[in-house]
């Protein structure tokens, strides 16, 4: 029954993992690229982007055809109208990590280990927005559970390198560009967090009909 | 939930045949309720219990208990024209009598011993305005009812019913024969109609069934499988056979 539109139905899943995919790789390179201090490696990262929103555009489309072809309810309506939710904030991460690349092509990110340590933040991201995909991808709601309380790791993370800057700042460092750019990679990455949050808020809804976005 | 139909524990068979199992429910007041199930699986029959109709069936057995306001109305002593005259049906295919416009409004009145063409007057103008079809033949009530479109015809169908206030209409696949222009103008009727009355119908049409009505019953081979809340049915079924049905993946 129904075999054109459970068809469909995969192939909007297909073309959201590709997109968490996409997302995944942004992330993976500038945390590359911060980690080593290697500014090359981001020089591709508004492409990416671009292809990230083009994807965006391409789902929502399947969405608004699959709502009007197949007027969908219950579980599949849930699958739907999550996706169209979910693609926004899968847009907002790769806003999120272009934003950084930005502040890395600058050139300011050279020996940064030296001074800021955003390694134990940048694994974690990382960790998260993989396990957000996997959730989504298994239909896995613990693991979405998981998710959503990790937020609560990279937030104290965030915290953590947030006063680190401060206390510098203080102390008269002379690179204040510097630091404040730093600041803004932080606060990008705790953005992308809350980004996956919401994503696994909605593999939650799209499983259990029940929501809590904040 | 304040009820003005309580269902329990009805069988019914056709024979030999048992075509409803134990059927416990109650109907909500001033609600519409929409029956839904794949072709067969008891909801036009559900429906013919409540008024009766299933009487006219030769070797019909019915058990249990069906209250009207808390009144059997199985019991041998209750005058069935009564309980017609409070519980109205609507038919999957308009059916006017082959008379006049007003005639048809008006036939049920005179049957219960209205005269009065005063009385009368005011009856049909009433209930053409609550069946939303007033101005489209004020100016030919004494033309033949049959000359009208489908869906004009249903409408008059409908005032036919309300002439008499009833309190529940029953409505069997009302707008299945029609076109989408006539079949909004019946479940817009409906939504209206909900403020006086009670409203409960047999629809095919799952998007009819989550647009117009606010308690949904799922009815599978004579089993009542779930009455829920219409949203909370179509969002998040409890039962997984209404799930594969309404998502239509049953069968």
């Amino acid at each position: 029954m129904r075999l054109q539109f459970d068809q469909q139905l995969r192939q909007l899943k297909a073309e959201m993992l590709d997109m968490g995919g996409m997302c995944q790789m942004a992330i993976q390179q500038i945390v590359e690229s911060i980690l080593n201090g290697d500014a090359s490696r981001v020089k591709n990262i508004h492409e990416m982007m671009n292809e990230i929103s083009q994807q965006e555009r391409s789902i929502e489309n399947i969405c608004l055809k699959l709502l009007m072809q197949q007027q969908p309810v219950a579980r599949d309506l849930r699958t739907i109208s999550a996706a169209l939710k979910m693609v926004t904030d899968m847009e907002r991460i790769g806003i999120q990590a272009c934003e950084i690349a930005e502040i890395i092509a600058k050139g300011n990110i050279r020996n940064i280990e030296a001074k800021v340590d955003f390694k134990e933040l940048a694994d974690e991201i990382t960790k998260m927005v993989g396990m957000t995909i996997e959730s989504f991808e298994c239909k896995d709601i613990d693991l979405a559970h998981e998710v959503i309380a990790y937020d609560d790791v990279v937030d104290n993370l965030f915290c953590a390198i947030r006063e680190e800057l401060i206390e510098k700042i203080k102390n008269g460092g002379s690179d204040a560009e510097y630091f404040v750019d730093m600041l803004m990679i932080d606060k990008y990455f705790e953005r992308i967090g809350d980004h996956a949050v919401n994503i696994a808020k909605w593999v939650c809804f799209s499983i259990t009909g029940e929501i809590k976005i904040v | 939930m304040d009820s003005i139909m309580d269902i329990r524990n009805l069988n019914l068979w056709y024979g030999d045949h048992k075509v409803l199992h134990d059927i416990s429910v109650s109907l909500p007041k001033n609600q519409i309720t929409a029956l839904i199930g794949p072709s067969g699986c008891g909801k036009s029959t559900f429906l013919k219990t409540l008024n009766r109709m299933n009487d006219l069936v030769e070797g019909v057995k019915i058990t249990g208990d069906v209250l009207y306001n808390g009144e059997d109305i199985y019991d041998p002593k209750l005058d069935v024209t009564w309980l017609r005259k409070h519980i109205g049906m609507v038919f999957q295919k308009p059916n006017p009598f082959p008379m006049s416009i007003y005639d048809n409004i008006a036939y049920g009145p005179r049957v219960h011993g209205i005269t009065s063409k005063v009385k009368l007057d005011a009856i049909v103008e009433k209930s053409l305005k609550d069946a939303a079809i007033w101005t489209e033949v004020k100016d030919r009530l004494n033309k033949p009812a049959l000359g009208l479109s489908g869906g004009q015809q249903q409408r008059i169908c409908i005032a036919r019913a309300l002439a008499v206030e009833p309190d529940i209409l029953l409505m069997d696949e009302s707008t299945s024969a029609l076109d989408p222009i006539s079949t909004s103008k019946i479940e817009e009727l409906a939504l209206e109609l909900k403020k006086k009355y009670t409203v409960i119908m047999v629809t095919h049409n799952m998007q009819q069934a989550v647009r117009i009505s606010d308690y949904c019953a799922f009815f599978l081979l004579g089993d009542l499988i779930e009455f829920n809340k219409t949203e909370d049915m179509f969002s998040m079924p409890k039962d997984k056979r209404t799930e594969d049905y309404i998502t239509g993946r049953s069968g």
